[in-house]
């Protein structure tokens, strides 16, 4: 036996075909080499051979019988037996074998006890071991194996590993205290000095692990957050992604308990504020003053340290910080997340359903956030069915009286697909939509009523059921559609929608006096046909009939009577009982059927027509518990906002040395040097060294949120390390007034230059006009005229046919300017005026980016010297002294690009005329005592100098 | 958070299982199971399912259910995303995620698992860190270590761990120093039956493929960076100097990775750059029905439109089609009706077309909603968003590497509903 199992060994030698071998084992196969274990092999050995291989001598077949092992569990089939051979290697120096010994260590120690403390001198010997990698992974095995015996070496082991010189292996300590917890919870108190003292680790590795451990151990400790509060805001970018998110989950947790509400009735927080309590501490005094609510500056630093992280790849995280913004931030700075949630949409389904049904309970309470992403949210045939209606939710949500007839219209598209679940839903929304606009309430029920004849059956029970909710509200003119369905009733089988034809003709019945009764005739003649719920509204109308028309209907309700008194069904007998003594006045019934028709006929509210999504905001967004809509198991309550704010003073953070000169100004503090800040140093390095500034040394700090001594009196001043140099973005395109909407007669138009390449022609400056309805009336057929010059070529954009009041729309047309600055003049015509506007583009506009290198620019600057060249000697404004800023007012005023240059102090820009491709080269020499000398090469001569009159312009003024 | 991890294959096999804590009996994937067979279509299981003790997170990728369990309040994304990593991690490795691949791989999948999760907390997702942790499977180390006796799996802590760039290993060589940048834009689009933009808009991406030695730091410049709307970086871009001069700042992972991805949105304007003609009619009380479809460029810059596929889901009651290509293939299948046109390139002078007619079931009404119709698309040389890279430059190294950059646009969601 024993030769026959080496050689099979021996035959399948490659780790993969093994794996898939040791399947087959268990289940006799026909492969030869199988059916012949299966002759000796009886079940309770059929792992006899895996056992020899690993009392063999040879490494690699050790390495082989474990693969096969490995291959086991993973199958979920039980290899427990194999346990004392398995644990023999754990001391093995081939790493991957120790690695696989591991994987099944941890996988049974818990079911074999006692054999698995043979392996626990191994590890206490490999905590000891000078390589990192090995005494973390020592210190995750002996934490994940799960013997109550071991508690307090793992207790002590940890105690040990917080304090190891290697981040990674505090990392993996910060793991092991959640693993120890689980195991046993009487070691909390031991557990939560161990955490007190990782969160005060600076490492960016630990981090997010020890916020974990704290998340998992002592949540409610908020006080141990105090001290590491501003360091876990400063750190945070440099947090690996899942470390991130659940460090904001716990500051969204810790700023609802220590900061006041910024969402009181007129606060206004704005830029003069932020600035106020960075500069000197009167004026904050003041501020605090004469406003009533002043954001706490810690407040402040977390949302705006998570800000940046919206623009992460990991989904997570972006999540994450939108609810930290929904939840924290004031009112109006809530839409900043908006963006980036609706790139998210791009992403996997799942992804997508999470954050549509954040979107969902968001679009509730903040309309406006969303509406401008409508179109986000349009369904395509291809989306998943629960994808399909939470969009449908959002749309519902999101419409109001201005964009209701572009929303109907979509769902018209809806109601036609063939995904009939989705199609139902899309009625209820059509219903939604008609009970909150009322201005839209007759086109809706006029197009649910045109779906009563629909071929689908779904589609028409559910219109009957929108269609009876909607006639509650307004019943008074509605006979016609009742008496339509009464019509239709008979073709109609779903008895959901049966039974609320009937319920609708029982209440309005005096309104429809000749069919109520007819109904009910044909009622009687299928009532035990009908369906439970059929059979109960038949019952309800007939006691409504039998009150209010008595003399038509006696004979038919007492005959529906009876059928009821002996239904199967007892809800139906019991009904049918309750009716009979209401209705039909005998000695017994008593006063009650005095009031009959009281009881009966009584005006009953309209039903409101809710999102489902209504009360989810209980629950804190992104969690588990919302997207399921009930509390999972370990939720943690988000706080309501105190009154009062606690004591600020404790987040305050003793500084070792003293930081000895505090420049005053925004924004100039250099932060502490620290290797594990990668993203931070780097950024704001640059800006100073490009600006030439000197910030204030606080490097000597070691801790990165370092405050100053005096530590009760300015906060405001204490974390100043953190504020980025706000240098402005790419600044805002520049738009020019087309159309005043007093010439415009209402309609006003604006236009700015995109610096596209135009989409139309390529010899055509791309423009962007944004046409504004400011009058009351709606504006049709908005659309171009006549030009002039009448040779003028010009793209126009579509006629736009209807602008609705408020409205604002932006199209994009094409004009040829030939590289000139001449206005093009054209008319802008409405359906019943016209206004003559015209575009005057700068020169800059008018020319394209070229990309070249040092050398063509050059080669080419030397062909075009002479007349084709001109320059100036100009002086700079102190703030475009820098390199930096000179680029981007030169980038500014024209659209070309930058040639990188050699030499520090020449800048190069190239770009060719959008017209005719001339070339127009730009350099910009700067000099001592803050001049430059500007010159423009190129042959179209009067371009050059409108351009260097532009540039000068620019450079010269601050 | 993540206790443990279920492969359930398309006919509802568990496959492997994993568990980070204690043991959680595979009969927890029975109330997925029972989801599953709820559901019309694979892609309909909701992501969440609560049972009795747990929850099931799940993600679908390529016919593969990853089926995540957890016993307590967790960010559902973080798991999502977190599954969708332990595929990108597997597609990595063995070049496809198939049920056949994570089998014959099974012991490497194991040793990633152990590696990615601690305790159910992620330890390491980063493909540069993994991959010097356990080596991927190639033929030839398969047969080395097979002979020698040596091991995929690394002794040292993998150098980015512990470092200010995770993402990238010290040590990295190369003879031939590459930086390749691709720009692929997807346009997403509705387009309603008179031909008019719905909604449209631009998704786009830059993949890198950087082979360069040593540390070297680029940074890459826009023609037209205004144009950039919405971004998300990898995390090796230095957002503070995005934010103030709009220029990419990084210390690129070694091989490929994503850079950035960014969105251009739907208020902007948007070229189409294909157009359909079609007229799909069925009548009433005949079993016949039209089918006329006819495609062409427009707004291309001149560029050609290549590898043009169209697909649509024509109405349960068409029984089958007979259709004449002017160019290409086109199939149907009568059991899922769906039509697939392989058109390949679309000459502008001489426009495909798809013609012919549609047997309907006898005797059935005319379905009520014409079919939709999605196209596929690539164009090369083009990034329809006009984006345009200025320059790219490297610094920290003295080497003079070679760089290409390539612009490609693509459909994306491209609808057309008639």
């Amino acid at each position: 036996f024993l030769s026959m199992s080496t050689n099979t060994l021996y035959n399948d030698q490659g780790g993969a075909e093994a794996a898939v071998e040791v399947g087959q084992e268990s289940t006799p196969t026909s492969s030869g080499t199988a059916a012949g274990f299966g002759l000796f092999s009886t079940d309770f050995k059929k792992n006899e051979d895996l056992k020899e291989m690993l009392e063999s001598s040879k490494e690699s077949l050790k390495l082989e019988a474990m693969k096969r092992i490995v291959g086991l569990i993973a199958k979920g089939k039980n290899a427990s037996e194999l346990f004392p051979a398995v644990v023999k290697n754990v001391a093995s120096k081939n790493i991957e074998l120790k690695k696989l010994v591991y994987v099944y260590l941890v996988r049974y120690a818990e079911e074999q006890q006692d054999l698995a403390l043979l392996s626990i001198s191994t590890f206490q010997r490999a905590l000891k071991d000078p390589n990192q990698l090995i005494r973390a992974s020592a210190l995750r095995v002996l934490s994940s194996i799960r013997v109550p015996i071991i508690v307090p070496i793992m207790m002590l082991a940890i105690k040990e590993a917080a304090t190891d010189l290697s981040p990674y292996v505090r990392k993996t300590s910060a793991h092991a205290i959640q693993k120890l917890y689980s195991l046993d919870p009487e070691q909390k108190e031991q557990l939560i000095e161990v955490i007190e003292k990782l969160l005060k680790d600076k490492s960016t590795l630990v981090a997010g692990s020890v916020v974990m451990a704290f998340e998992e151990v002592c949540p409610d400790r908020i006080d141990l957050i105090h001290k590491n509060y501003r360091k876990l805001c400063n750190l945070l970018v440099d947090v690996e992604e899942w470390g991130q998110v659940v460090i904001i989950s716990m500051l969204t947790r810790y700023a609802r308990t220590q900061f006041t509400s910024p969402w009181k009735e007129g606060a206004t927080f704005d830029e003069n504020n932020e600035k106020a309590f960075y500069d000197s501490e009167e004026e904050k005094k003041d501020q605090v003053e004469a406003k009533p609510y002043v954001m706490d500056p810690d407040h402040r630093l977390l949302l705006r340290n998570t800000k940046p992280l919206l623009q992460s790849r990991n989904t997570a995280v972006v999540m994450s910080v939108a609810q930290l913004y929904w939840h924290l931030a004031p009112k109006h700075e809530v839409s900043v997340v908006t963006k980036s949630l609706v790139r998210l949409l791009r992403s996997h389904r799942e992804v997508q359903y999470i954050v549509l049904q954040n979107i969902a309970t968001m679009s509730i309470q903040r309309k406006g956030m969303f509406e401008p992403y409508m179109k986000s949210f349009y369904v395509r045939s291809t989306d998943a069915t629960h994808i399909k209606t939470l969009k449908l939710e959002i749309l519902t949500n999101l419409a109001n009286e201005a964009n209701i007839s572009t929303i109907l219209r979509e769902f018209q598209t809806y109601v036609k697909s063939q995904d009939k679940a989705f199609a139902a839903a899309t009625i209820q929304a059509i219903g939604r939509c008609a009970t909150n606009i009322s201005e839209v309430t007759d086109t809706c029920l006029n197009g649910l009523v045109l779906l009563l004849s629909n071929r689908d059956e779904t589609v028409v029970a559910e219109s009957v059921v929108v269609i009876k909710k909607l006639l509650q509200m307004q019943p008074t003119q509605h006979c016609e559609i009742i008496k339509h369905m009464a019509k239709l009733f008979d073709n109609i089988t779903v008895s959901m929608a049966r039974a609320s034809i009937l319920w609708l003709i029982g209440e309005y019945c005096e309104r429809v006096p000749k069919i109520a009764p007819d109904v009910l005739r044909k009622m009687a003649k299928s009532f035990t046909a009908e369906e439970d719920i059929v059979k109960l509204q038949t019952v309800n109308l007939a006691a409504k009939l039998y009150l209010t028309n008595s003399k038509q209907t006696k004979l038919l309700t007492q005959y529906i009577l009876n059928l009821g008194k002996y239904d199967q069904n007892y809800d139906i007998r019991d009904r049918t009982r309750f009716i009979r003594q209401l209705i039909v006045p005998n000695e017994k019934s008593g006063a009650l059927s005095k009031y009959a028709r009281r009881i009966l006929l009584a005006p009953k509210p309209a039903p409101v027509l809710e999102s489902a999504f209504k009360d989810r905001d209980r629950f804190q967004l992104g969690t588990l518990s919302h997207s399921l809509n009930i509390k999972a198991t370990g939720y943690l309550e988000l706080s309501d906002w105190p009154a009062v704010a606690p004591d600020q003073s404790v987040r305050n953070v003793e500084v070792i040395e003293p930081v000895k000169e505090w420049a005053p100004s925004v924004g100039k503090a250099k932060p502490p040097k620290q290797d594990d800040k990668f993203y931070s140093d780097s950024g704001e390095d640059d800006h100073e060294e490009e600006e030439g500034e000197e910030g204030s040394e606080s490097s000597s700090s070691e801790d990165s949120s370092s405050s100053s001594s005096d530590s009760s009196s300015s906060e405001g001043l204490s974390f100043c390390v953190c504020i980025w140099v706000n240098i402005p973005t790419f600044g805002p395109v520049k738009s020019h007034e087309l159309l005043h909407h007093m010439t415009g007669k209402g309609l006003s138009a604006r236009y700015h230059f995109p610096r596209q390449p135009c989409l139309y022609q390529p010899n055509m400056v791309a423009v962007q006009v944004t046409l504004t309805n400011g009058s009351d009336h709606s504006l049709e057929e908005i659309h171009i005229g006549d030009r002039s010059p009448a040779s003028l070529n010009l793209h126009c954009f579509n006629t736009i046919e209807r602008l609705e009041p408020e409205a604002s729309v932006t199209v994009s047309m094409g004009i040829d300017f030939s590289d000139s600055t001449q206005a093009a003049n054209f008319q802008l015509c409405t359906k019943d005026d016209q206004f003559s506007v015209s575009i005057q583009p700068a020169v800059g506009e008018l020319l394209m980016p070229s990309s070249m290198t040092e050398q063509d620019f050059c080669k080419e600057q030397g062909k075009l010297l002479g007349m084709n060249e001109t320059s100036a000697t100009i002086t700079l404004a102190a703030e475009n002294s820098s390199s930096q800023s000179l680029s981007k007012q030169v980038l500014s005023v024209a659209n070309v690009g930058v040639v990188s240059s050699s030499e520090n102090n020449i800048h190069r820009f190239a770009g060719r005329t959008v017209s005719s491709g001339a070339l127009v080269l730009v350099t910009a020499e700067s000099r001592e005592s803050s001049t430059a000398l500007l010159t423009i090469n190129t042959d179209k001569s009067i371009m050059a100098s409108m351009l260097l009159r532009d540039l000068k312009q620019a450079l010269a003024q601050a | 958070m993540i206790h443990s991890l279920f492969l359930v294959n398309a006919s509802g096999d568990i496959f492997l299982e994993k568990h980070w804590k204690s043991v959680v009996s595979r009969s927890v994937c029975d109330y997925f199971f029972e989801a599953q067979e709820r559901a019309t279509e694979p892609e309909n299981v909701p992501p969440v399912i609560p049972t009795p003790h747990h929850y099931l997170i799940s993600v679908l990728r390529h016919r593969i259910y990853f089926v995540a369990v957890i016993q307590s309040e967790v960010p559902p994304l973080f798991v999502i995303e977190f599954l969708h990593r332990v595929v990108d991690t597997f597609q990595d490795y063995f070049g496809v995620c198939t049920e056949a691949a994570i089998k014959d791989n099974v012991v490497v999948v194991y040793e990633l698992l152990e590696e990615m999760l601690d305790n159910g907390f992620p330890l390491a997702t980063e493909s540069n860190i993994l991959k010097e942790l356990i080596k991927p499977p190639t033929i030839l180390r398969t047969m080395v270590n097979t002979i020698t006796g040596s091991t995929n799996v690394g002794e040292q802590l993998p150098t980015g761990q512990l470092s200010v760039v995770p993402w990238r290993r010290t040590g990295v060589k190369y003879t031939n120093n590459e930086a390749y940048f691709d720009v692929v834009e997807e346009i997403d689009a509705i387009i309603d039956k008179s031909g008019s933009t719905i909604t449209a808009e631009i998704q786009g991406v830059i993949d890198a493929c950087v082979k360069l030695t040593g540390m070297p730091d680029l940074t890459l410049s826009f023609m037209n960076p205004r144009l950039l709307d919405d971004v998300s970086f990898h995390p090796c871009v230095r957002f503070k100097r995005w934010e103030a001069e709009r220029i990419l700042s990084f210390i690129p992972p070694d091989g490929n990775f994503r850079l950035l991805s960014y969105h251009v949105s739907s208020q902007n304007l948007v070229a189409i750059p294909v157009y359909v003609k079609h007229n799909i009619t069925f009548r009433e009380g005949s079993s016949q029905g039209r089918f006329d479809l006819t495609l062409g460029p427009k707004q291309t810059m001149g560029k050609a439109v290549e590898s043009v596929l169209v697909s649509s889901q024509l109405p349960r009651g068409v029984l089958n089609t007979n259709l004449n290509p002017s160019q290409g293939t086109y199939t149907f299948d009568p059991v899922t009706k769906l039509l697939t046109w392989d058109v390949g390139k679309i000459n502008p002078q001489k426009l495909p077309s798809l013609k012919g007619s549609m047997s309907l079931q006898a005797g059935a009404s005319k379905p009520d909603e014409n079919p939709t119709i999605n196209i596929q698309f690539k164009i090369q040389q083009m990034a329809i968003s006009g984006l345009k890279v200025n320059r790219l430059d490297m610094y920290g190294e003295k080497y003079k590497p070679f760089k290409g950059i390539k612009y490609m646009t693509k459909a994306g969601k491209f609808q057309v509903r008639t």
